[in-house]
């Protein structure tokens, strides 16, 4: 198992005073809550931040991991010495209600794993806990029903009591409309009840694979449509590309940069359905032969166009 | 869980079609009921109907509650201070998605 570096992931020093680590970690935590932080590893190291403070903060687990040295270096093999706590007595207060289930093998091999389990000889009736998970879909998938194949981890008590790591497969519909940071509900699929107590719900919060070409906002899609001046002037009639298929698209004359020309109902499919929005973005032919140079200049000698006007100058 | 394995799984979509009773709620949060209604008071959850009996939350209550419960867990912040933060987060999701819409 790998040594951890509590003070390390804390971010103090090992001679850190009481309130510099509490400081230390209601920083980290902030930053880093999976609820609050966009950070790409937040969940892990939130956890292991846990971990570090659940140690750290209590003066007792704190001397004890202090008499395994300073010599330890992240992520060495680490063997609990054979006479390790020997003399200690833990009272297993002043722990945080973090969740003791996460933590890693090495803390649990400095200070077991009892209170990791408050209340699990209950002879009560429980129901399961419900799961979370992530479903990455595609923007197609939510303009009709699509299934997708997931393998989720979970941990379960084994025979000897201590967690395992499980996977399983599930194949799951895809309801149709489903849009960014929704939750879809599988009844009973979560963590097994106790006793008769029923099995937990199943939450996959979906999320879509950025697309190189559409962006959404709630229910709406938006397209960035490059055009031509003169299409963009005198109106034209495109093809564009939408999530469904190829549409023809009018633009009108006289569009200017950054209009918005929506198409009812082609966004995210509901009740009301989101729209489709193409997005005007004027393209410059470039002026790299001397035919497009003279067309330029043509267009400035008939145009006396002064783009400036409003700058008063 | 053995036979389930391929089987097409199929469910709500919780923002949309999902509606709870207090019941529900309390059940699916594990709180006591007078934990949610200090939710409601502080506009965490607003049910529909006139009476705690009647009441009816919408399906994406239930994850504002959990929000706002890991965040007094793990953040030491008191109810009002998980709710502000709750609807700061909100806002937040809105201003990115914006700013993705914008930025490319």
């Amino acid at each position: 198992m790998e040594f951890k570096d509590y003070y390390t992931i804390m971010g103090v020093k090992r001679d850190a005073t009481q309130d510099e680590i509490k400081r230390a970690y209601r920083k980290l935590a902030r930053k880093y809550h999976p609820d609050v932080s966009k950070e790409p590893n937040a969940e892990t190291r939130f956890k292991e931040i846990g971990e570090a403070y659940e140690v750290l903060k209590d003066p007792e687990k704190r001397t004890a991991y202090d008499q395994l040295g300073a010599n330890w270096k992240a992520g060495q093999d680490f063997r609990p010495p054979p006479d390790w706590n020997q003399g200690f007595e833990f009272h297993g207060g002043g722990f945080t209600n973090a969740d003791a289930s996460q933590f890693s093998d090495f803390f649990e091999s400095l200070f077991g794993r009892g209170f990791a389990r408050s209340g699990g000889r209950t002879r009560f009736d429980v129901r399961g806990e419900d799961t979370y998970a992530k479903v990455l879909i595609d923007l197609a998938d939510a303009y009709h029903d699509a299934t997708r194949i997931l393998t989720l981890h979970h941990t379960e008590p084994g025979p000897d009591g201590r967690p395992q790591m499980k996977a399983r497969t599930l194949n799951v519909h895809i309801p149709k409309g489903v849009r960014q940071g929704q939750h879809i509900r599988l009844a009973g699929q979560g963590g097994a009840g106790i006793g008769k107590g029923d099995s937990g719900d199943l939450y996959l919060q979906v999320e879509f694979r950025p697309h190189p070409l559409y962006r959404v906002e709630s229910r709406d899609v938006f397209l960035n449509l490059p055009v031509a001046p003169w299409e963009a002037a005198l109106g034209a009639k495109v093809k564009i590309p939408t999530p469904t298929g190829i549409v023809d698209l009018k633009i009108p004359p006289g569009s200017s940069d950054g209009r918005k020309l929506r198409l009812k109902e082609l966004g995210i499919p509901g009740k009301p359905p989101g729209d489709l929005y193409a997005v005007i973005q004027i393209a410059l032919p470039p002026a790299n032969t001397e035919v497009a140079k003279a067309a330029y200049r043509d267009m400035a000698q008939a145009l006396k166009f002064n783009p400036r006007a409003r700058l008063g100058v | 869980m053995k036979n389930e394995v391929l089987s097409l799984l199929s469910g709500d979509v919780l923002e949309e079609n999902v509606e709870l009773t207090l019941a529900d709620l309390c059940r699916a949060c594990r709180l006591p009921a007078d934990q949610v209604y200090e939710l409601v008071e502080e506009g965490v959850v607003e049910p529909v109907g006139r009476d705690p009996g009647s009441w009816r939350f919408q399906g994406v209550s239930l994850h504002r509650v959990r929000i706002v419960l890991r965040l007094q867990r793990d953040l030491g912040v008191n109810l009002a201070g998980a709710a502000l933060a709750l609807d700061l987060l909100e806002e937040l999701e809105q201003l990115r998605a914006r700013l993705d819409r914008l930025g490319r």
